[in-house]
């Protein structure tokens, strides 16, 4: 069941500017790692496969990048060896 | 605004953070048992720990006019170890008895592994026994979305939980209505950067509505902010919703949910 606001506000007066300015981070982001030459990571491939989404209509962008970066597999690891995640899936343990 | 911290790890915080919530109009305080930062040595290090939820952070709280309710278990960090957890799940039954206790939390899944499974389930054994509310922590990042379909397995494969006394916590966009449609209630935890932006909250709220939802600010020793949680309030104030509908997520939701435990009552102030 959808919930409305009661006052309809403009969502891109609201939010135009944080995002552009989400964007350009990205960019700089993007930008800083290939000169250090350390964009070789399974996180930035990770990140950029990711981005592609962005361009798709539907309203599920977040969604699809979540699912997009989630671990595909089911059923439970035999044993942790870490407690930490890294953010995008690097494939089953070796 | 009065509101209701849901998820608050106040053993990690500081008078300042009490004080300032007090002041953005918190009343209340849940603080599930979760990780130290290290593996504990032994059961006795979760036994100080619970002491300490259920006796000196209540205290601590109070001075500043909030009340402080706590949930207890062995959290899915330290659960690699069966034996250790079983110890531990051996202490929970008297701390549950406390007064400020509201059930069996933040159990969970962290890493998805097969020891974690096991003592999740060991958990949810435990609250069926006790007749206890759940709260449940779901993994991080690229493990939240299998770690949560398998908790959702867990707790409806037991044939002696009600989903409307389960939350499952730090939902997103990707798992809320894996939590929803299977009849829980789901949290949303604000955090800086991992989980959740005030505005993908309230947009969550939107699409799903608001019943069987709560937002909290799930503040720790990392980085995280004890406010985050009136200020996604202030947020949806922003975004158009009108004042019975911020009153509804942030302050009726959680008291629904935890009211369900007797022990659970917000005082009036005379
Ligand atoms: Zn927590």
């Amino acid at each position: 069941m959808q919930l409305r606001p009661e006052e309809e506000i403009n969502l891109i007066d609201h939010g135009f500017m944080a995002s552009r300015a989400k964007l350009l981070d990205i960019a700089a982001f993007l930008d800083r790692i290939e000169r250090s030459g350390q964009a070789r990571d399974y996180r930035v491939d990770a990140l950029c496969e990711a981005i592609k989404l962005l361009d798709q209509p539907g309203a599920l962008r977040a969604r699809r990048i979540l699912e997009a970066l989630s671990d595909p597999s089911q059923g439970p690891i035999p044993e942790a060896h870490t407690k930490d995640a890294a953010g995008a899936y690097q494939g089953p343990a070796s | 605004m009065n509101y209701i911290e849901p998820h608050a790890h106040m053993i990690s915080r500081t008078t300042d953070d009490y004080l300032s919530m007090a002041t953005a109009g918190c009343r209340a305080i849940s603080e599930p048992a979760f990780w130290a930062g290290y593996d504990r040595s032994s059961e006795k290090g979760f036994y100080d720990y619970f002491s300490h939820l259920t006796g000196f952070e209540p205290k601590r709280a109070a001075s500043f006019g909030i009340q402080h309710y706590s949930w207890m278990c062995i959290n899915p960090k330290e659960a690699e170890d069966i034996g250790l957890a079983d110890a531990v799940l051996a202490l929970i039954p008297e701390f549950l008895a406390k007064p400020t206790c509201l059930g069996v939390g933040e159990i969970g899944l962290n890493k998805n592994s097969r020891n974690e499974l096991l003592v999740l389930e060991k958990h949810i054994q435990l609250a069926a026994d006790y007749d206890q509310l759940i709260l449940v922590h779901t993994p991080h990042l690229e493990d939240k979305l299998k770690g949560t379909k398998l908790i959702v397995d867990a707790i409806r494969n037991h044939p002696a939980i009600k989903p409307e006394r389960v939350i499952i916590d730090h939902v997103e966009e990707h798992t809320v209505g894996v939590v929803k449609d299977a009849g829980f209630w789901a949290g949303m935890t604000l955090y800086p950067e991992s989980k959740l932006s005030a505005n993908r909250a309230i947009d969550i709220i939107e699409q799903y509505g608001s019943d069987r939802l709560w937002m909290n600010c799930a503040c720790d020793w990392g980085v995280s902010d004890p406010l985050a949680t009136p200020k996604a309030a202030l947020e949806m104030r922003r975004r158009g919703h009108s004042e019975a509908t911020v009153h509804r997520v942030f302050y009726e939701n959680p008291k629904a949910f935890m009211g369900q435990c007797d022990k659970f009552q917000i005082r009036s102030h005379a």
